[in-house]
């Protein structure tokens, strides 16, 4: 693999392979010195045309964990302020002798037109509403450890779909690893269609002997104002302790963060046993450290 | 590749395993703080083979860990093919024990440098020895072995194939040229 823009093309021996170096990876962030030479010579660039406080902190950790130098780029304190492109800003750090630039964009598309402008690996950090392949890989590894496998399970996805990489990304990669995915949520918020994914505006047939919940959060950044009203979303869609009644017993929680409290999700069920919230954050940096062996080493350069 | 020798049968491998399990616990005067680390693949069974010999011949438990070198290789950033990243395995500490490090060929002495580097982040060893079933020589770094099965010269166009029975199928070593380019 070149780059890791989606999983369109991804067999399930590739995602299986990567995920198995994740596991190495997870243990090596166990150790008492939680770093290997690894990637040592290379260097890394977190591009952030969009803000991120996961992805990107998870990405730095990653890189430096294997010893690859790491240069930071965020849109709000760079050039672009001054109409800098975004090619030109890509094209600046090229020169400089990048190796991989993890990029994260408010517009679809530009980590592939970036794949154009650069010769080092690009790995999409998050662009729109249309993938973000290292959450969804961090999902996958999150339920492979909490269900054993995926085979046959079935993930419910609840929230705003029609505006969440994250649910298009899983909806790529949880069935490549055999889950059945359901996406629930109220029709302004489902999509037409999401290949992969049975849509329901019906929670409870979502939620029925669900195996493991992803709740995601009302991206109001990418809503049209009124698309839907507060009080309505919380009332019939909330993720609850007597909702999840009709998930199988001990169901575990995801959520890809940021997380809006009592809105998507109950409170308290926030920090219950069921939630395994901190441990994706806490797979996100194997995960992506995973990502960075598979795309820089044996690579051309 | 075309096969010239076999440099060793089962028996002859046997026999070297248990001298060189006499001669671990001779080094470490007994087995107290001895622990013993297989370097993947072939290492791993090699390490398992000297611990049941010393534990047949001593009635004594000797740990054994797994390391795998792959993150620790020099040549990560020039190399053409990526390699697997395996599992290691340590389920005990190593500071303050002496580690004997088993691994099937001693070549360039990079794999022993890289599972060096490894051990010293895993902790803090009073004693890392070097355990393995055939030096070849052609050494690239300042290394030797402690404990060695067999000394073999070769050319540098010549393979030294390691073949164990829990791997492979069977116990034998051999010796194969490279065809000339």
């Amino acid at each position: 693999m070149k780059h890791l823009l989606d999983f369109q093309g991804w067999t399930r021996a590739e995602v299986e392979s990567l995920l198995d170096t994740a596991r190495v990876m997870a243990e090596v962030l166990e150790r008492p010195v939680k770093k290997v030479p690894a990637l040592q010579g290379f260097t890394v660039a977190t591009v952030f045309f969009e803000p991120s406080t996961r992805t990107r902190l998870s990405f730095e950790l990653a890189a430096r964990r294997m010893s690859a130098d790491v240069v930071s780029f965020a849109a709000a304190t760079s050039s672009l302020q001054k109409g800098e492109s975004y090619k030109d800003t890509l094209l600046t750090l090229e020169a400089m002798g990048v190796d991989a630039y993890v990029i994260r964009a408010d517009a679809a598309g530009v980590p592939h037109q970036a794949t154009r402008w650069v010769r080092g690996a690009v790995i999409n950090g998050g662009d729109g509403r249309r993938a973000h392949p290292t959450q969804a890989l961090l999902d996958a590894y999150t339920l492979l450890e909490a269900l054993g496998g995926l085979e046959g399970k079935k993930i419910a996805i609840v929230g705003d779909i029609l505006h969440s990489r994250v649910a298009r990304s899983n909806a790529e990669l949880l069935p490549l690893l055999g889950a059945e995915v359901w996406g629930a949520g109220p029709p302004a918020l489902l999509p037409q269609s999401l290949p992969g994914v049975r849509l329901t505006p019906r929670l409870d047939e979502a939620l029925a002997e669900a195996d493991a919940v992803m709740v995601l959060r009302l991206q109001k950044e990418r809503m049209e104002a009124g698309l839907v009203n507060l009080e309505d979303y919380i009332a019939h869609y909330q993720v609850t302790e007597a909702r999840l009644k009709k998930a199988k017993p001990e169901a575990p929680l995801l959520h890809p963060g940021p997380m809006n409290r009592d809105v998507e999700l109950e409170g308290t069920l926030a920090d219950s046993a069921r939630s395994l919230v901190n441990r994706q954050v806490h797979n996100g940096v194997a995960v992506r450290m995973a990502v960075l062996y598979h795309l820089l080493v044996g690579r051309e350069r | 590749m075309r096969f010239k020798a076999e440099l060793m049968n089962a028996e002859e491998m046997r026999r070297a395993l248990y001298r060189i399990a006499h001669e671990v616990v001779e080094a470490g005067k007994g087995v107290e703080d001895l622990v013993l680390v297989g370097i993947h693949t072939r290492g791993i069974p090699l390490a398992e083979r000297i611990a049941r010999y010393i534990r047949e011949f001593e009635g004594k438990e000797v740990p054994v860990g797994v390391l795998d070198i792959t993150l620790y290789r020099d040549d990560l950033s020039e190399i053409g093919v990526r390699p697997q990243v395996r599992q290691t395995r340590i389920p005990f500490d190593l500071t303050g024990k002496a580690v004997v490090l088993v691994d099937d060929v001693l070549y360039t002495g990079r794999t022993a440098r890289a599972a060096l580097d490894a051990l010293m982040d895993l902790g803090r060893p009073k004693r890392i020895y070097l355990a393995v079933l055939i030096d070849r020589g052609h050494r690239e770094l300042p290394i030797r072995a402690d404990f060695v099965g067999k000394n073999v010269p070769t050319a540098k166009n010549e393979v030294v194939k390691v073949k164990l029975a829990e791997v492979d199928g069977e116990d034998r070593v051999e010796l194969w040229e490279k065809e000339a380019a």
